[in-house]
């Protein structure tokens, strides 16, 4: 996997060290307000919002000497504007327990219009109802156009609609790090 | 018997060599498969699997095609076809309308196109259409802004059925390329049979065809390089069937036979049923297919078609899943990349 040098439009972010030290605090957190993870599930937004998840479960697993569940939702077919955009290969989701009465934990890896997350709640409605949705995102970048907040957040970063932000993970990416390009729109 | 080898036309090579690029072409129409990459077929059986893990959940019901109107406009009757993309539309959130010709204003004497612009003008984003006249969603196509997509004309093609013939076959074998599919009976009559030629040799399966020679094609006989598909006939149901990995029976199409082209339905029942014994000549786990509807006794024994190689039924379920790809790929639109 090559590595794009940093150039003055585009610059790291997060490095992956910053990266798994923002997954342990989110891991905490979910933790401490949940009183546990008893009826804790999470659920990982396609596609990088599932290994972000599966990582989560792994740290909350290793200093809670227990497992969480974790699913993958597509949220493809959700979207509100299929008909404007790109078609998109509709994947599968992947939820393979009840949700029905659970804490279900989103997780995703860029929150920006909110858009992502609002199909992502109205596909979790077609599997149960759960007891509550929360949401965990590893960047937060702002631009909201729905009232939609997150719960745990791994980094705020304010950005310009023009800027993209990029986040690289290792089992979809070869590599962890988050850059933004300010060049392209 | 004649066992006939067909030569593969340039164009089927070169849709070979690129069936590793999935790539949806932004049809507007769905007419045949001749046309088709087998890079497109792989991308629709990818998507009908997204929409089978819709298929089974208790709430079948997603909201991708909110806003769309899609009319089965349906010349003849048909029960798989019709419901499965009515049941398809209706799965991913679409407006589904049923019109029957024999109580729609054709029965008064409105021409087919007139019939379509009509569809239209109420706001129909996708006219599936079956007719009896080969080429009749062709004509249409051209003269209308309706996306159209053809649920069977005539004897020529079915694409929606071979799509999911296509899809069925992956989904058990795990492959289509370098099957041995034997497609046995009435083949002159059968539009299936044609448009599952296509995709299957599109993707590499090794075709035979096999009946009566009243009912195969005169010209796949005597004019084997005309054909663009390599494909083998075979008038004997025994070679035919010799280590098959799949047998698809068809339906005597009684309807369609204008002339005694079979002796009598017991002549062709005792030459070209496919019964327990027949089977055994096939692979033990060849997969029985028919297209439906089935005259059991006649070209398939009962306890075949319901037997444990039977995959006749799970065909009518991969059906709806099939066409909601299509109409999810159907109804796409242009770039507008969002960045999330």
């Amino acid at each position: 996997m090559s590595v794009q040098p940093p150039t003055p439009h585009r610059r790291e972010l997060m490095s992956a060290d910053e990266i798994r030290r923002a997954l342990s605090r989110m891991a905490h957190e979910i933790v401490e307000k949940n009183a546990g993870i008893e009826h804790v599930v999470l659920v990982g937004i396609r596609t990088r919002g599932v290994p972000i998840a599966k990582r989560i479960a792994r740290l909350i697993s290793e200093f809670e000497h227990n497992s969480v569940a974790v699913g993958g939702l597509d949220v493809t077919l959700y979207r509100d504007d299929h008909s404007r955009r790109v078609k998109l290969p509709a994947g599968p989701s992947d939820m393979p327990f009840d949700i029905e009465g659970q804490h279900v934990v989103l997780v995703d890896d860029v929150l920006y219009t909110g858009r992502s997350v609002r199909a992502a709640m109205d596909a979790l409605r077609d599997y149960g109802r759960p007891r509550t949705i929360q949401l965990a995102v590893l960047i937060d970048r702002g631009h909201r156009e729905l009232p939609i907040r997150a719960d745990y957040v791994g980094k705020n970063i304010p950005t310009a609609r023009s800027e993209v932000v990029e986040v690289k993970l290792l089992e979809v990416d070869g590599r962890d790090e988050v850059v933004i390009d300010k060049q392209s729109s | 018997m004649t066992a006939t080898e067909h030569r593969p036309a340039a164009n089927l090579e070169q849709a070979r060599a690129d069936r590793v690029t999935p790539v949806w072409k932004g049809r507007r129409h769905i007419l045949d498969l001749d046309d088709w990459s087998p890079g497109e077929i792989a991308q629709v059986m990818d998507t009908a699997l997204t929409m089978k893990s819709i298929l089974a959940r208790p709430i079948k019901k997603t909201p991708t095609l909110r806003g769309k109107t899609i009319v089965t406009a349906f010349y003849e009757s048909s029960t798989r076809t019709r419901i499965s993309f009515e049941v398809a539309a209706k799965y991913l959130g679409a407006d589904a309308v049923n019109m029957t010709a024999s109580a729609s204003s054709v029965s008064k004497g409105e021409s087919l196109l007139d019939t379509v612009r009509t569809l239209q003008a109420i706001g129909a984003d996708i006219v599936v259409m079956r007719h009896p006249q080969s080429g009749a969603p062709w004509v249409v196509s051209e003269r209308v802004n309706s996306s159209i997509v053809n649920g069977g004309d005539g004897w020529h093609a079915h694409p929606t059925q071979a799509l999911l013939d296509l899809f069925t076959i992956r989904e058990r074998l795990g492959r289509v390329a370098g099957l041995k599919v034997t497609i046995l009976g009435d083949v002159l009559h059968s539009r299936v049979a044609r448009s599952d030629i296509w995709g299957l040799s599109l993707l590499g399966a090794d075709v035979t065809v096999c009946g009566p020679p009243t009912l195969l094609p005169r010209d796949w006989v005597t004019d084997p390089g005309g054909l663009p598909w390599k494909l083998r006939v075979e008038e004997r149901i025994e070679p035919a069937l010799e280590g098959a990995d799949v047998v698809m029976a068809l339906r005597l199409q009684r309807e369609r036979m204008h002339a005694g082209l079979i002796p009598s339905i017991r002549e062709y029942c005792r030459l070209y049923a496919l019964n327990a014994d027949r089977l055994k000549l096939a692979k033990t786990d060849a997969l029985v297919m028919h297209p439906g509807p089935m005259n059991e006794g006649v070209e398939i024994s009962p306890d075949v078609a319901h037997g444990a190689q039977s995959v006749i039924e799970e065909q009518v379920t991969n059906g709806v899943a099939i066409r909601m790809a299509l109409l999810y790929l159907l109804s796409g639109g242009t770039a507008r990349p969002d960045g999330e």
